[in-house]
């Protein structure tokens, strides 16, 4: 039986009919659409997954959908309003994706690190992104980055 | 000249092999952006499940729990009661249940059933694929489906399956051993007289070198959806790495012509090897096939881990005949590639492993016997430095014990030894655009290390070729490991034993095969077929596969 | 099929949770249910409850009384907590932080639980709903059918008592190869009321006998704190997982009690 799941997300309403023990992932991805969040392990170890859910990060495979109803999301489909996030063009810049598969789930930790704290030092930006796995890049170029937009290289 | 690209230091040394090299460059050494990049960073990059089907169906499939054991029997009634299960495939259900992935090069006999049905060889092997509506109903009816199996011996070491007596992993090959070039159970190397050198050397350095498998761990694991498309024809989105090798394989499992399969792919979540011999898209295609309905087959990240196949474990018995003054004069190799319970690439794996032998080294003298084994363990397949990294570390190890032994710095002892341009190497032939000497040096400059005068003034372009450019006057050759029936030319037919599949017709590459006759258009009587395409005879070069090339 | 229900009180909860027609699974932060549910293993009811009194953080005099409910960062977030700043930082990445509740790392399985073997340190008592209280280090001993926890409670430890550490092969966020607290009050230089509790070293979070055998009593010294390095693995069964087999346990955890215990000595 389905449940009905409204929220906002990216700043716009949405509704969707969530499956019984659907998680958030899924239901993001193939009931609302939004494609950017991605499943690497659904056991919440990868962070590949990760959305904002009412202003924190969270592992949206971890998340049962039905209790997202009336949360506000944030994922990395929304940086752009259309153009880039100064976050999404220090990446482009340092090379800090490869294969992109770990990229929105990265870039949703990486906002949300500047949102609180617009200077982290380099061990802070270490810690927001320990949770989200890259097998591509081994983290230096998206450390960089991060680190050059909180160092106004490039503006925020 | 240093620079910052990526966050990471970029140093070019533009004072080696000047004159070779125009330094107009335009690219090289400049942070030009990926191409693909502003649709990873707007996570827009169309990984194979970004794309929304109406009505998309969920396949997963039931494994064998045991490494090794017989099928006796399926029982899918309950499973196929359960709510949302639309169909059970099994190994019957697959047009073609039998294949290796280099029978498209004509390198290797089909062995690996698509889904198994009277034997498993290794754990996690599927044997039934449940499509359901829900992936969760497909895990549910998944459980309910029930088999019996009989346990059999299992074997996880290559040494240990070799043995006589030792489970039979796959019987098409005598031993557990994969048959190189129809004569022999092993891939030989063979270049000057070791046994000879070594009774010269001055020193013996003997080791033993191992590496586990290593799986490549991608975020995004394998997986497939795969959907009727217009035109009879069938559209697969997939992960594959090797597009190609993909549609051929799916052509040749579900007797299908390449012309109905549509593959798109281009986009992987990471692939280091573990996505080249994708074996998703038949199943996801079959699915879809036998429902009518886009069917994605994707592995959770316990399978990817599991199932998925590593770079396979290897095992190296290092040997080396050493002067006095760090010359090595002799070195052999007995190398065991663990292909897990089937074929794959690891025939392949091999051939490319002993062409690297004996490593950036002129010795004058050469001997490898190298194994492709069959063991119960997870078939392995390809990760980066595919056949050589696990012999390159056993050879890097090995040098820095002969280093040890004959007491060189182990920087002085590998450029010593360096090969040098214009020398012979081991599989005959010539060595050019080495730079092994200058990486040496620069690397013992950034690690303070003081390397011999006449070595930290060596250059790759000096004192190579001449008398170092010679074949060896006498190489000694052995038949050990001989095997008989089979024919030495061709790997996919055997001379005696076909494999054992009834009811399905030999397969036969469209090129050689004569085309089906079409239906007169009048009705009635016997069509008369077209003129059959003729077949391709006269020059095959396989040579970088088989090490033998005609002309 | 997966159904879920929401209670108001952790007491209907509780009631949902005994006397359904099938087994339920309670939810809370998700961490560790959510990996079942997405595997299809976890059973079809799942119980959760919005009451509110799983959140509360209350400090009174010298006891400290935590909900179950309290996510590792709302631990991190909360000044007076500061002792327990380096357990919680050490759980997880943000996002498990985020999510992830101290009853929920009461009853993870191995080698998970870091949060409980600071409470065992701690002498923390759990309060069960509809059942009392009873400490975390007896309700470590069988997991298998885990109680409902509504908080539970402790007195603050003496600045500079309590001290923490968790050896991982992956920093930050890496689960734990074992990890190390120790509660260790002094009493004009002597170790009095001594509590050392080991994770991953056993089935479940537990007690180190053998380290405050050692300690209890003696001054607060290298003399001692070599002695106790010696007896660390005493009466210990570490497991062989994918992380370590139980020889290394068995040989690197006289080594990090050292450390830990050296750093607690240099920083009173």
């Amino acid at each position: 039986m389905k449940t009905p799941v409204t929220l906002t997300l990216n700043g716009a309403e949405r509704a969707a009919f969530a499956d019984p023990g659907q998680n958030l992932l899924e239901f993001l991805r193939r009931g609302v659409g939004d494609l950017s969040p991605k499943y690497g392990c659904g056991q919440g170890t990868c962070g590949a997954c990760t959305v904002r859910m009412n202003g924190q990060t969270v592992l949206s495979c971890l998340v049962l959908a039905e209790m997202a109803q009336g949360a506000t999301i944030e994922t990395a489909a929304g940086l752009a309003t259309p153009a880039m996030h100064p976050l999404q063009t220090a990446f482009m810049d340092h090379f800090a994706a490869q294969c992109g598969y770990c990229t929105p789930g990265m870039l949703v930790s990486a906002k949300a690190l500047l949102d609180r704290n617009a200077t982290p030092t380099r061990d802070e930006v270490i810690e927001a992104i320990s949770g989200n796995l890259c097998r591509c890049t081994g983290y230096e170029p998206i450390i960089a980055a991060i680190l050059s937009v909180a160092q106004g290289r490039i503006r925020a | 000249m240093t620079d910052m690209v990526g966050g990471n230091m970029f140093e070019m040394r533009k004072e080696f092999f000047r004159d070779e090299r125009d330094d107009n460059l335009n690219e090289v050494g400049k942070p030009t952006r990926r191409q693909d990049i502003p649709g990873h960073v707007t996570g827009r990059s169309p990984f194979f499940d970004d794309h929304l089907f109406d009505g998309l169906l969920h396949m997963r499939c039931v494994r064998s729990p045991h490494h090794h054991a017989r099928l006796r029997r399926i029982d899918t009634a309950e499973a196929e009661k359960m709510p949302g299960v639309v169909r059970i495939l099994q190994g019957r259900d697959v047009p073609r249940n039998l294949n290796t992935l280099l029978s498209l090069l004509d390198f290797g006999i089909d062995d690996e059933p698509l889904l198994s049905d009277t034997k498993v060889a290794y754990k996690g092997e599927p044997v039934a694929a449940v499509i359901a509506q829900t992936e969760a109903q497909a895990r549910a009816a998944v459980q309910k489906v029930r088999v019996e199996w009989d346990p059999l011996p299992h074997v996880l070491d290559v040494e240990e399956a070799i043995k006589p007596g030792a489970p039979v992993v796959l019987d098409i090959y005598p031993n557990n051993k994969f048959v190189y070039h129809g004569k022999y159970d092993h891939q030989k190397l063979r270049f000057g007289d070791v046994e000879a050198a070594f009774r010269g050397a001055d020193h013996i350095v003997e080791g033993r070198y191992q590496m586990s498998p290593i799986e490549q761990a991608p975020i995004e694991t394998c997986g497939a959806i795969a959907a009727p498309e217009q035109n009879d024809r069938y559209v697969c989105y997939t992960s594959t790495q090797g597009l190609f090798f993909s549609l051929g394989t799916a052509s040749k499992v579900l007797t299908m012509p390449s012309s109905r399969l549509h593959f798109i792919g281009g986009t992987v979540g990471g692939g280091f090897g573990g996505k080249v011999d994708s074996i998703h898209e038949p199943l996801a295609i079959l699915g879809a096939m036998l429902t009518g309905r886009a069917v994605k087959y994707a592995w959770d990240r316990e399978e990817e881990m599991q199932v998925g196949a590593p770079r396979g474990a290897e095992r190296w018995y290092l040997k080396d005949g050493v002067m006095r003054d760090g010359r090595i004069v002799a070195r052999k190799f007995t190398g065991y590639f663990d292909s897990g319970a089937y074929t794959r690439l690891s025939s392949y794996a091999i051939i490319k492993g002993v062409g690297h032998l004996p490593g950036p080294y002129t010795i004058p003298n050469v001997y490898a016997d190298v194994y492709c084994v069959y063991t119960n363990r997870t078939p392995a397949t390809a990760m980066r430095g595919f056949g050589i990294t696990a012999v390159d570390f056993a050879i890097e190890t090995h040098m820095d014990k002969v280093a040890d032994v004959v007491g060189m710095n182990p920087i002085d002892l590998r450029i010593l030894n360096a090969y040098r341009d214009g020398d012979m190497k081991a599989h005959r032939r010539i060595a050019k655009n080495c730079a092994l000497i200058e990486c040496a040096q620069v690397v013992a400059q950034k690690a303070g290390v003081t390397l011999s005068p006449a070595l930290a003034a060596a250059a790759s372009t000096r004192d190579g070729g001449g008398a170092r450019a010679a074949l060896p006057a006498f190489t000694a050759t052995d038949e050990g490991g001989r095997v008989s029936g089979f024919k030495s030319t061709n790997y996919a037919k055997k001379g005696g034993r076909q494999p054992d599949m009834p009811g399905v017709p030999a397969y036969q590459s469209p090129r050689t095969a004569p085309p089906t006759p079409n239906p007169s258009p009048q009705g009635g009587g016997e069509p008369t077929p077209p003129p059959a395409t003729p077949v391709r005879t006269g020059a095959m070069r396989f040579s970088s596969l088989s090490g033998f090339r005609r002309r | 099929m997966t159904t879920l229900e929401t209670y108001a009180t952790l007491a209907e909860a509780a009631r949902a949770m005994a006397g359904g027609q099938s087994a339920a699974a309670y939810l809370g932060g998700g961490t560790i249910v959510m990996r079942e549910v997405n595997a299809g293993t976890a059973p079809s009811r799942i119980v959760r409850t919005t009451d509110p009194v799983l959140s509360e953080i209350r400090l009174s005099g010298d006891t400290v009384s935590i909900g179950a409910g309290v996510t590792m960062a709302q631990v991190l977030a909360h000044r007076d907590l500061g002792f327990l700043h380096p357990v919680a930082r050490l759980i997880g990445g943000p996002q498990v932080r985020n999510m992830g509740t101290v009853g929920g790392n009461l009853f993870a399985a191995h080698p998970y639980g870091d949060f409980a073997v600071a409470l065992i340190a701690l002498g923390a008592r759990a309060h069960l709903v509809g059942q009392g209280a009873r400490g975390v280090e007896d309700l470590m001993r069988d997991r298998s059918r885990p109680p409902l926890v509504a908080a539970v409670e402790f007195a603050r430890p003496r600045q500079g008592t309590f001290g923490f550490l968790k050896v991982s092969r992956v920093k930050p966020k890496g689960v734990s190869v074992l990890s190390i607290a120790a509660l260790i009050p002094r009493d004009g230089g002597r170790c009095r009321g001594v509590r050392v509790a080991y994770g991953a070293m056993g089935p479940a979070p537990m007690r180190g006998a053998g380290a405050e055998r050692a300690l209890e009593g003696q001054m607060f010294d290298a003399a001692t704190i070599a002695r106790a390095a010696t007896q660390a693995a005493e009466g210990l069964d570490p497991p062989t997982d994918a992380l370590a087999t139980a020889w290394y346990r068995r040989e690197v955890a006289g080594v990090h009690l050292r450390r830990l215990l050296e750093r607690m000595e240099r920083t009173p």
